[in-house]
């Protein structure tokens, strides 16, 4: 391999780590601050994905805008539905076991992946990239990287940037914080835990829902998309340390790079590197890279 | 004592009215049974293959060598470790005198095997494992479809005709996949090339653009692909998106552009596949099936469909041979064997393992259709190394 196949490699390890770290962050949030293994999350992403195909031609018809509207429009269907999701089902699960939450999320995937067989079908779909980032830019002489990909990787950078800025520097990162780290005491010094709970399971479900929109024109649009994605990011989790965004992210280019150059150089093994890498990680520090909370 | 003597009296004649029952049955009805995926993802192929199956029978005026059938259905969803037990319910429930099924791989593993056991006969309308035919044939086990080794066999020939001499393959690690890339390396062996590096990750992982790096790093004359449904759909994207598409053509089974040309869009346009049906195909067979198809199901027929089609053919053969009699096995089979089964995708033959001998047509991407090019090789049979009947 010369070096400026091994630089493309790197871009492609990065590149994948940071799209793993967007749907993971939502996951760790869920699991690290609320406490709840959330199984439905991988069907957020999916969800995300479905309506980047779906809204695309009824954003084209009755308001005129593009990709951007579609995802704005996402967005703010998806803070809603994460929302309510959170006072229908979830806000019951906070005081129970794992295993309750583990039936009550796996629920969700079923029916998620039901509705969305009744609503869409079966078929796999594509999804067209705007059209300014539709090009390629030179890679060498024989290969070009897809525009779309390098601008996937700069807004996984300006989430993890932003999301770091809130959980640190402000007063709602201060108070999501302290309700992670001891429920009651945060409540009796004045914090809305139920208000800050329904916030944070709303934002896990929104960046979820972001990343597979996001992702939509590179991945395609497709049944059980969401389930693939979602061992990787309880993988992504369990390495950074259970609701840490810091750890994540870490743990995602780990990730990146473990299953790129993976694939590349010991392809036998490529479909257990990663869990093998979880392992040892565990066995030198189980509680994963960062934990907090 | 007389309680239960009579309970067991009972019991008796229940059995025995059943024993009556099923004979009568079996002399005025075949009894066929569908394992087949009714629900998840391959719901639509299962459908497929059941409306093809039943469009021949209407055809014959609903009888297959001159005997009125019973239908038993059972969704088989995919699912390999229910496949035991769902095949079981066709033929000890329900005592049906076929089975037809199914789509994926894994479960017509299990099928045969029960098939193979209990001396059943089954008619597979999809699932291309090679093994089926090959260590574990047996006389009662036939395929209407094709086997993983023939669409790639021919890609393979048509590569190296072509002039490709050093080849990279792509694929998911396991049975499929390992299959039709066995069959390319055979069919560019013969027309003279050879595979330089054979790429492999893990199913259904779909993060290509690693290998794709190692591709162009490679450089080789052409790319042999083997990915279905949405992994298609992404590697080709991925593919074009990289630039590669330009300066490497792409080869694949017809998998890879078979009902994804919608998603795939302009980046699988021109693309050459390979495959036992096409559309444009100038047979009066396959306009007049796609006429009938399209105005009793209102939407077009698929190959899945022709598939189930001919399934319904080659019974027809077999149970005409015996006059509708399906005790007379021996020769049921035989004259299955020797059938010349007119199939909306051409004539074909079965082969001595039971798979089709057929004509894989080379197929060329244009809009959202598989137009058809050419023969890429005539009556193709699959060696199927292992089978001994």
């Amino acid at each position: 391999m010369d070096f400026a196949i091994f630089l493309v490699q790197c871009l492609n390890a990065v590149q994948y780590g940071l799209l793993l770290f967007l749907v993971a962050s939502g996951l760790t949030l869920i699991f690290g601050i609320l406490g709840v293994i959330n199984l439905a999350h991988g069907s957020f992403y999916m969800i995300g994905a479905y309506l980047a195909y779906a809204l695309a031609p009824w954003v084209a018809a009755h308001l005129g805008g593009g990709f951007f509207t579609a995802l704005a429009i996402g967005l703010m269907l998806s803070v809603a539905f994460g929302y309510l999701l959170e006072w229908g089902f979830v806000s019951y699960l906070y005081e129970r076991d794992h295993l309750q939450q583990v039936l009550m999320t796996y629920g969700l995937i079923l029916v998620f992946e039901e509705l969305r067989s009744i609503l869409v079908g079966d078929d796999v779909h594509g999804v067209a990239p705007p059209a300014w980032l539709a090009g390629s830019v030179p890679l060498g002489h024989v290969m070009t990287y897809p525009v779309y990909r390098l601008f996937m990787s700069g807004v996984c950078v300006a989430v993890a940037l932003g999301l770091y800025a809130i959980i640190a520097r402000t007063r709602l990162g201060m108070a999501i914080r302290a309700g992670a780290t001891n429920r009651e005491m945060a409540q009796s010094l004045g914090v809305d835990i139920r208000l800050l709970y329904r916030i944070v399971f709303a934002a896990g479900v929104t960046l979820a829902v972001f990343a597979g929109m996001i992702a939509a024109p590179v991945s395609s649009v497709y049944p059980g998309m969401g389930n693939q994605v979602l061992i990787i990011s309880f993988v992504v989790v369990v390495i950074g340390g259970i609701g840490s965004i810091r750890g994540a992210l870490l743990a995602s280019l780990l990730v990146g790079f473990a299953d790129t150059f993976g694939k590349v150089f010991i392809p036998q093994t490529a479909g257990i590197l990663v869990y093998v890498l979880m392992a040892a990680i565990l066995l030198w520090r189980p509680e994963g890279l960062f934990r907090t909370g | 004592m007389t309680v239960r003597r009579s309970a067991l009296a009972r019991v008796t004649l229940a059995a025995a009215l059943c024993v009556v029952a099923v004979g009568a049955g079996a002399q005025s009805r075949i009894r066929i049974g569908f394992m087949l995926p009714y629900t998840g993802t391959y719901a639509a192929l299962g459908t497929a293959i059941e409306n093809g199956f039943r469009l021949y029978v209407q055809e014959k005026g609903g009888k297959l060598g001159g005997r009125e059938l019973e239908y038993f259905k059972v969704d088989d969803e995919s699912e390999p470790s229910k496949a035991v037990d769902n095949i079981n319910k066709l033929i000890k429930r329900d005592n049906v005198d076929v089975v037809v099924g199914t789509v994926h791989s894994g479960v017509v593993m299990a099928m045969a095997k029960v098939a193979k056991d209990t001396n059943t006969l089954l008619v597979i309308p999809n699932a291309g494992a090679r093994a089926v035919t090959g260590p574990m044939c047996a006389p009662n086990i036939f395929r209407s479809s094709f086997s993983n080794w023939q669409p790639g066999y021919a890609m393979g020939k048509v590569a190296g005709e072509r002039g490709a001499k050093k080849v990279a393959t792509i694929t998911w690690k396991y049975a499929a996949g390992d299959e039709s890339v066995e069959g390319f390396k055979d069919g560019l062996k013969a027309s003279g090339g050879e595979v330089v590096k054979e790429l492999t990750l893990p199913f259904p992982n779909v993060e290509f653009q690693a290998l794709l790096t190692e591709i162009a790093a490679t450089k080789p004359d052409a790319v042999y692909a083997f990915f279905a449904g949405g992994g298609a759909v992404k590697f080709v994207k991925d593919y074009a998106a990289a630039g590669l598409n330009r300066t490497i053509p792409l080869y694949g089974p017809g998998f890879l552009t078979d009902g994804t040309l919608e998603a795939q869009g302009a980046a699988a346009q021109g693309m050459l596949t390979t495959l036992h049906y096409a559309d444009g195909l100038d047979l009066p067979k396959d306009k007049a099936f796609r006429a009938d198809y399209s105005k009793a199901y209102k939407t077009n027929p698929d190959v899945y469909a022709v598939q189930g089609y001919d399934a319904a053919q080659m019974l027809d053969a077999g149970f005409t041979a015996v006059k509708g009699d399906v005790a007379r096995r021996k020769e049921l089979v035989a004259a299955i064997e020797s059938a010349h089964i007119d199939s909306p995708r051409g004539m074909f033959t079965l082969s001595k393992s039971h798979d089709p001998v057929q004509d894989i047509y080379l197929r060329k991407v244009i809009g959202n259709e598989n137009r058809v090019e050419g023969v890429a090789v005539k009556a193709l049979a699959d060696p199927s190394p292992g089978c001994r009947m």
